[in-house]
């Protein structure tokens, strides 16, 4: 094949510039501070610093605060991620068959995803207030005794729910989109071939859905980890005792809160190795499945 | 093997929009039907709801004597192959091939057995494990004839299945289907706008227009004796030409142009004469001169086009003649030429509805 040879120039360079620019400034820089800063101990004015190899590490790893953050932090993602994407298929399915009034029903779907984080945290905390909140009191009056302040599975309830809540929209569009492209004669087709509607949706649409489904898993699962930190940070400040915590809530709470800044950074590091290595899992073994 | 019946079948969209307006059919078993009409004439509609995608408005369409106006697709014993072939992107062949069956529980073997069957009748053995997207076209299309195939249907149902092909393989898979459709003797209905494949295929040819049959019959008969101008013009390459004219009790009359020959038709109404380019002749006595415009060569016949002396301005449509020949015939342009016709073979048609007279 003849490949296209440009001239040597400064232009090119020059275009990839502010890119590059933003990656150094903006990830690379801060990621190397962090593994630098995750060495070292300092005292909590900022006068002394000194090197400490690995023992913010272990202090890390081996604390019952940064276990039970991670364990959390699991529960968490994996909670976020299906019930998110499940419930946007639904709907996603569900709207696409509608006929009238259908573009109603998706702009109305889809409106929460230009709710930032924060604000959606400030919504839940309003609608689970215990003076004024609807969803407090409705939960108390149907025999819950729902009370997120002192009890961690309703706290996580309502981290979960709210979470899930701002992310069905995202996943929503995509899911739509998805469906609206899978070939109108295909579905025919499967009509004559197969009588149940159920069984035609996992063998035909689901199927023609992966690539759609796995992109998103992937997005998902990375909001969980990070961006639910708005919602965290504006309900339950990983209240009680900690049993919200998740990992980034936790790095953030320690650096700044707690002024930690090395065994903050070891956490950040540590949280960063464990992304990477959930992305490269995920496209090691689910992507083999998707079909494109 | 089964029959199908249509009576009064109509359909109108929620928008108002009437697609089919009436349509009354029997087919008989093993009958290979061609519905053809100008796009959006209803054709494909009529043949979706046969297949059941979509509701019928009104009438009832039976397969063996039942009614199936609310029996899910899946449930008609209707197989279609569609246009665009509709295979499923992420099934190999054989996957596509036995989803159907696979649905209506029918045994592993049974199914491998099948498959394999009608794969070999396809000439697709080698390609079962492929996936659609590293087929071609004409392979595609054979799947998908396939998957209809297998499932041994009352009735095949086709979408346009040539039309997404290129000319030569068009006209090789269309002799194919020719084929396979004798062989298995399965009722068959076609939707084609192309009306060569309609005249090949057809055992009896439904010619629809504007949601109406027009004219059903074999294509000889519809060649031969169209019952309208809309049948006649449709059916037929090159188109039959058309001359508008008046009758004034012998003569048929356009400006300064008398064909004489003529009795019985009405007076003072618009007429349409119709002949057939390969009707007419040359000839020195000839009713017709014929100012030669352009000639096309197709190796063993000429067409020449051109217009009518002494004929008054028509619509540009109808203003060129063509006239049908052997090779050996192939006149200077702005010549001109002698052309007669038999009054025999002539057809009149009333201009309003259409409607033949002679």
């Amino acid at each position: 094949m003849k490949r296209v040879q440009f001239e040597h120039s400064t232009i090119p360079y020059l275009f990839v510039a502010p890119q590059i620019a933003i990656i150094v400034i903006f990830f690379l820089w801060p990621a190397a501070q962090a593994i630098y800063q995750s060495f070292l101990l300092e005292d909590a004015f900022g006068l002394s610093t000194q090197f400490v190899w690995f023992r913010n590490y272990q202090d890390t790893i081996f604390s019952p605060s940064w276990l039970q953050a991670a364990g959390f932090t699991a529960i968490f993602a994996t909670l976020v991620t299906f019930l998110s994407l499940g419930f946007a298929l639904l709907l996603a399915v569900k709207a696409n068959e509608v006929i009238r009034g259908a573009s109603t029903y998706k702009t109305t779907l889809m409106w929460a995803y230009a709710i930032a984080p924060p604000v959606a945290g400030l919504m839940g905390n309003l609608m689970f207030n215990p003076l004024i909140g609807d969803l407090y009191k409705f939960f108390n009056v149907i025999g819950w005794d729902f009370n997120h302040k002192l009890d961690s599975f309703d706290a996580g309830f309502v981290v979960v729910l709210i979470s899930v809540w701002k992310q069905v929209s995202v996943n929503f569009i995509f899911f739509l989109s998805g469906l609206q492209s899978i070939p109108n004669s295909v579905n025919e087709a499967s009509m004559m071939d197969c009588r149940s509607p159920t069984r035609r949706f996992w063998t035909i649409t689901f199927p023609l859905l992966a690539p759609t489904t796995f992109f998103l898993m992937v997005i998902n699962i990375t909001y969980a980890f990070f961006e639910t930190f708005g919602i965290i940070d504006t309900t339950t400040r990983g209240a009680p005792g900690g049993a919200t915590n998740t990992l980034v809530f936790k790095v953030f709470q320690d650096g700044f809160r707690g002024a930690d800044l090395g065994g903050s950074s070891a956490q950040s590091v540590v949280l960063m190795i464990l992304v990477l290595a959930l992305t490269v899992i995920q496209f090691r073994f689910i992507e083999r499945k998707v079909h494109y | 093997m089964a029959n199908v019946q249509l009576n009064g079948v109509r359909k109108t969209y929620p928008n108002g929009a009437i697609a089919v307006r009436g349509v009354d059919m029997t087919i008989d078993d093993g009958e290979f039907i061609v519905f053809v009409g100008p796009s959006g004439c209803g054709k494909s509609t009529l043949l979706r709801m046969i297949a059941g995608l979509e509701k019928i408005t009104e009438g009832d369409i039976k397969i063996d004597d039942r009614q199936i106006n609310d029996v899910s697709p899946a449930d008609r014993d209707v197989a279609m192959v569609f246009q665009n072939y509709a295979l499923y992107p992420h099934m190999t062949v054989r996957g596509n091939m036995s989803y159907g069956l696979k649905n209506r529980g029918m045994p592993k073997a049974e199914i491998t057995k099948k498959v394999e069957e009608a794969a070999s009748l396809l000439r697709i053995g080698d390609f079962l494990d492929r996936q659609p997207n590293q087929l071609s076209g004409g392979q595609r299309q054979r799947v998908a004839m396939g998957r209809a195939i297998v499932r041994e249907p009352k009735v095949f149902l086709f979408d346009e299945p040539l039309s997404n092909l290129d000319a030569k393989l068009r006209v090789q898979m269309r002799i194919e289907i020719k084929r396979l459709q004798r062989r298995l003797n399965v009722t068959s209905i076609y939707v084609t706008h192309d009306q060569t494949e309609a005249m090949t295929l057809a055992d009896r040819l439904a010619v629809i227009n504007d949601g109406k049959i027009e004219q059903m019959g074999s294509p000889i008969e519809l060649y031969k004796n169209p019952a309208t101008l809309f049948v006649a013009s449709f059916i037929g390459s090159p188109q039959v030409n058309r001359l508008p004219v008046t009758f004034d009790g012998q003569n048929l009359v356009n400006g300064d142009l008398v064909i004489p020959g003529f009795t019985g038709l009405p007076q003072k109404t618009r007429l349409v004469l119709g002949i057939r380019p390969d009707d007419l002749h040359q000839s020195g006595d000839g009713q017709f001169t014929l100012r030669v415009d352009i000639v096309e060569q197709h190796g063993a016949d000429n067409l020449i086009y051109g217009a009518l002396r002494g004929t008054e301005e028509n619509d540009a449509d109808d203003a060129e003649f063509c006239f049908k020949t052997d090779h050996s015939l192939l006149p200077a342009l702005e010549t001109t030429l002698q052309l007669g016709f038999d009054t025999e073979r002539a057809m009149v048609f009333e201009q309003e509805s259409g409607q033949r007279l002679l």
